[in-house]
């Protein structure tokens, strides 16, 4: 963004200013200061945000002019991890699986929640985990430990599943009928909000470590959840968070959002949450039923 | 990061397209993207450059058209523009305002030879 009149595109700001980086589109980008003394120059295919649809070389916007030509596409950036979303979500619900994509920052205390809360199902529920992290399979050997089938995905340098990787991990879990897919995303509050994976679900974990304002300042991730937990309650004592505060602004963002409050070290909340889990499952066996007789009657 | 992973999409949609339609080279990526839609320009334009390299997109110009948020009321059905997510409604001060637009990520054109 242009910092003397506030036009461009950059929403990056440091201390409140804008990067100081007027570039010209389609040339490579550098991380780079201005020179000392440099001059402001607005780069002219946008020179105040125009767009300038007839600065190519045929100098208009119409096709045939010039060897080049336009073509429209029109096609979500998004589409195709969609695609591979819609066909999971699918699979999930032709077999009556509960899938949740419980997303937070690092450190909530999203693994120790699903360790509790799988010992707290106690075999009675059939489930599975996939794990997301950029490294090591430290997680899922935890899951694994507490009694769980669980399958590590390793983004590498990646900071979110996608519905592809998502995909492909279903495929080799061989989940059975009605049961429970939990899936711990990469500890993130920003990417995960974007790709959908399939899931009936976004889990938001939000630990009252964190600040009551987390939802105000990454407000993608809360808009995009059904249910947050404000997960280690049983530290409230020893902190100044304030809990009806932070639900204030978590509800501004998002007004249907459901809240629990939990403590996977204490057990606080641990029945409402599995309340939650279990009304979940129980619609996606009915969802289940519903498909076949439909599926049924078309025959 | 993950506008490493919206610039490969977009060069999987400019190829896939491609093999369509039978153009070798794209000058010109036109995108639309809305002020609330989870992305930061100045990096997608930075992972773009990246990932065309050596592409049938190598060098192209990248153009962002953006789009503004827009929202509606639920309370009071007043239709206004939107900023950023936690703003209340300026007529009766109800959070529950549903986006209606500015929220989308989509190519648009492709200038082609």
């Amino acid at each position: 963004m242009c910092t003397t009149c506030g036009c461009g595109i950059g929403q990056t700001l440091i201390a409140g200013h804008a990067l100081k980086q007027p570039r010209r589109s389609g040339k490579a980008m550098h991380y780079r200061a201005h020179a000392e003394g440099a001059a402001h120059v607005h780069p002219q295919a946008y020179e105040h945000g125009a767009m300038d649809f007839g600065a190519g070389a045929a100098g208009s916007h119409a096709p045939g002019m010039t060897q080049a030509r336009m073509v429209k596409i029109e096609r979500d950036i998004l589409a195709k991890n969609n695609d591979y979303a819609d066909e999971n979500r699918r699979r999930l619900s032709a077999h009556g699986i509960f899938a949740l994509n419980l997303v937070s920052s690092p450190g909530s205390g999203k693994t120790t929640l699903l360790v509790k809360t799988i010992a707290a199902l106690n075999g009675a529920q059939p489930l599975a985990v996939i794990e997301g992290d950029q490294q090591t399979d430290n997680d899922a050997a935890r899951i694994r430990a507490a009694g769980a089938t669980a399958l590590q995905i390793n983004t590498g340098k990646g900071c979110h599943l996608d519905a592809l990787m998502v995909g492909q991990a279903m495929q080799r879990l061989d989940l059975p009928d009605d049961s429970l897919l939990l899936i711990e995303n990469v500890g993130n509050l920003v990417c995960p909000a974007s790709f959908d994976l399939g899931e009936a679900h976004k889990v938001v974990i939000l630990s009252v470590t964190e600040g009551e304002d987390k939802p105000l300042k990454y407000p993608d991730m809360f808009r995009a959840a059904d249910l947050m937990l404000l997960n280690k309650c049983d530290l409230l004592p020893y902190l100044d968070f304030d809990v009806d505060l932070a639900i204030e602004y978590a509800r501004r963002i998002n007004p249907s959002l459901q809240v629990i409050r939990i403590s996977a070290a204490s057990g606080e909340g641990m029945p409402e949450w599995l309340d939650w889990i279990a009304a979940g499952c129980r619609n996606a066996t009915v969802s289940k039923q519903q498909i076949a007789e439909a599926e049924a009657l078309l025959e | 990061m993950h506008e490493m992973s919206l610039a490969e999409s977009v060069l999987q949609i400019i190829e896939d397209t491609a093999r369509k339609q039978g153009y070798r080279r794209v000058r010109t990526v036109w995108l639309e993207i809305g002020q609330l839609a989870c992305v930061e320009q100045e990096s997608l334009r930075f992972c773009f450059d990246a990932v065309t390299r050596g592409s049938i997109a190598d060098q192209a110009r990248l153009e962002i058209v953006e789009t503004a948020g827009q929202g509606r009321c639920a309370k009071c059905t007043l239709e206004m523009p939107v900023v950023a997510l936690y703003e209340a409604c300026p007529n009766c001060g109800s959070y529950e305002i549903r986006v209606t637009g500015g929220d989308e990520m989509r190519v648009k054109e492709l200038e082609v030879e």
